[in-house]
């Protein structure tokens, strides 16, 4: 598990983080979502060992980040955003040089556990310099699992993937994430969306949202809304569907379909339906439109910084 | 002991892929072998011609050339140690791994240390053909001595070398301050000797100055202090490497 408190890291005068105070439990996958540049990486990079906070304390696995760094590190899986991998060396030289480093007991049948884990086995000799990024990627994931820590920490884990790959990774996470921590961050926001349990949003540094990402968009949408597509034109069905009580802002959309909403528990899908049957319609499509991630994000980071103005 | 051996032998391996480290050993093996060569001729006509014909070839005619070579080869080995790591992303790497700061540096250390014997077991082949050359046969206490001052010179020139690129980002700085404080070690250090006339500052020169050390050595006088100066200098370069890597992380 994580638990950070108050974490601040500056960077000469400038902050890169801002009182962070954040938790991820075991059998939690949390996203780290933000722009570039917001303090994603810093964090990680002190939850790892690699750095220490200019303020604040963390604990991951159970240990202080800064007074048992070397603990910490045994238990940490760590994949920096710029994959570090040494071109001349073979994928399975370079698995064992970390086999040895972290004193796995039996290094060869772990690396072949991490290569088969990322589907690299048919590589294990191939040198690193001729991989593709993709590949290369799958190596850094097979390091940062090799020794199956209790925590794993990914930094934008699937830039560079192709669509195949980041459907297979992404069921790789959810496996390893049933057991252990997992803390990722990413820019991708339908990602964080399938991903994670949790998503904790993050901009300049500092956290401006945390929730689950269904309830993120739940607390976040005024009013539900709802797109109704019918054969032929619906022009005629907008004044019947305006009356029914209940229904607010009902417009026609550019392609022919109906939008309207209305406030949270007062569900008026039903009537809608009816009378849209009832006006003679062939009703094709109905459908709730939720407010994405994508929107959510923009919402939050620009609340943010009209706040700082 | 077991992370820094995990490291050396990673580092001497890479040095058998890399252009540099042959370009490196070429180029102390060719230099080495040439200038022996030509001596023994030199040394043979000279003992024709000379009435006391006793000058015969001893161990300083490898070992010399070696240790100046070894000027600019080991900052070309050691230039990339830590600074190519912090270019590829790989120290983010190792410091993320349970070794301490120190086993990383003297691991890296030792890689370059292992490499550079490795040219030096190679050049024992001069001491076996100056063996059977001359009668009766070479000084064996002097080899010995010589071989222990190279060895020692090794250290020291390598430890410099992993501090500076543990300083520098860049491989090519990393290379230039190396020569540039090995030439202050080497040559420039008892220059104010010539014309300072304080005899305990004198002293101190005198004691730091490698060159007076090693050419001392070469004739087969050794002191304590001829094992202990360099050594205490390799352990505070690879002190100040180690504790250059912990600054980085509080950067």
């Amino acid at each position: 598990m994580i638990r950070a408190t108050g974490l601040t890291k500056d960077f000469g005068s400038r902050r890169a983080i801002e009182n962070l105070t954040f938790e991820a439990k075991q059998g939690e996958v949390v996203g780290f979502l933000g722009p570039n540049g917001a303090g994603k990486t810093t964090t990680m990079r002190i939850l790892t060992g690699y750095m220490p906070p200019t303020y604040g304390t963390a604990q991951v696995a159970g240990f202080d980040v800064i007074s048992e760094s070397l603990e910490v590190r045994r238990r940490v899986g760590y994949l920096p955003e710029t994959v570090p991998l040494y071109p001349e060396m073979t994928v399975y030289e370079y698995l064992k040089f970390m086999a040895d480093l972290r004193h796995l007991p039996n290094g060869d049948d772990m690396v072949d556990a991490a290569l088969d884990l990322v589907q690299m086995e048919k590589r294990a000799d191939g040198y690193i310099s001729n991989l593709s990024k993709g590949m290369r990627q799958r190596v850094g994931l097979a390091q940062a699992m090799l020794h199956r820590p209790e925590v794993l920490i990914l930094d934008e884990p699937t830039i560079g993937l192709d669509p195949a790959q980041v459907v297979e990774f992404r069921n790789t996470i959810r496996d390893v994430g049933k057991e252990r921590t997992v803390l990722l961050s990413t820019h991708i926001l339908s990602e964080a969306q399938q991903l994670c349990d949790r998503v904790l949003i993050i901009n300049k540094g500092r956290i401006v949202a945390e929730d689950t990402p269904e309830n993120l968009q739940s607390r976040l949408v005024g009013a539900e809304h709802v797109v109704l597509r019918v054969k032929g034109e619906a022009d005629e069905l907008l004044p019947i569907i305006a009356k029914i009580d209940g229904v607010q802002n009902a417009k026609l959309l550019p392609d022919g379909t109906l939008e309207f909403q209305f406030a949270p528990g007062a569900d008026v899908r039903p009537v809608v339906a009816r009378a849209t049957i009832k006006a003679g319609y062939d009703l094709l499509e109905f459908h709730p439109v939720g407010l994405s991630l994508e929107e959510i994000f923009l919402q939050l980071t620009q609340d943010n910084s009209r706040k700082e103005r | 002991m077991r992370n820094i051996w995990t490291i050396a032998r990673r580092e001497y391996r890479h040095y058998f892929t890399s252009p540099i480290a042959y370009i490196a050993a070429l180029l102390t093996l060719l230099t080495v072998g040439i200038y022996f060569v030509v001596m023994i001729y030199y040394l043979m006509n000279l003992a024709n011609q000379s009435y006391y014909g006793n000058s015969a070839p001893g161990i300083n005619i490898v070992i010399g050339p070696l240790a100046t070579v070894f000027m600019f080869a080991a900052p070309a080995l050691t230039m990339r140690l830590l600074a190519d790591e912090q270019r590829m992303g790989t120290l983010e790497l190792l410091l993320t791994t349970p070794i301490k700061d120190a086993e990383l540096v003297v691991g890296k250390w030792l890689g370059a240390f292992l490499f550079m014997l490795t040219i030096i077991v190679i050049t024992l082949v001069y001491p076996i053909v100056l063996n059977k050359l001359t009668t009766p046969g070479i000084d064996q206490g002097v080899m010995v001595s010589g071989y222990i001052a190279i060895i020692l010179l090794t250290a020291v020139f390598l430890a410099i070398g992993t501090a500076m690129s543990s300083f520098f980002n860049n491989q090519f700085a990393a290379f230039f301050a190396t020569l540039a404080v090995l030439i202050v070690f080497w040559w420039l250090i008892r220059l104010p000797t010539y014309i300072i006339q304080n005899d305990s500052f004198n002293n101190i020169l005198n004691y730091l100055d490698l060159n007076g050390r090693f050419n001392s050595m070469l004739t087969g006088t050794m002191s304590l202090s001829d094992i202990i100066y360099p050594i205490s200098l390799t352990a505070l370069g690879l002190f100040l490497s180690a504790a250059a890597v912990e600054i980085r992380r509080w950067r």
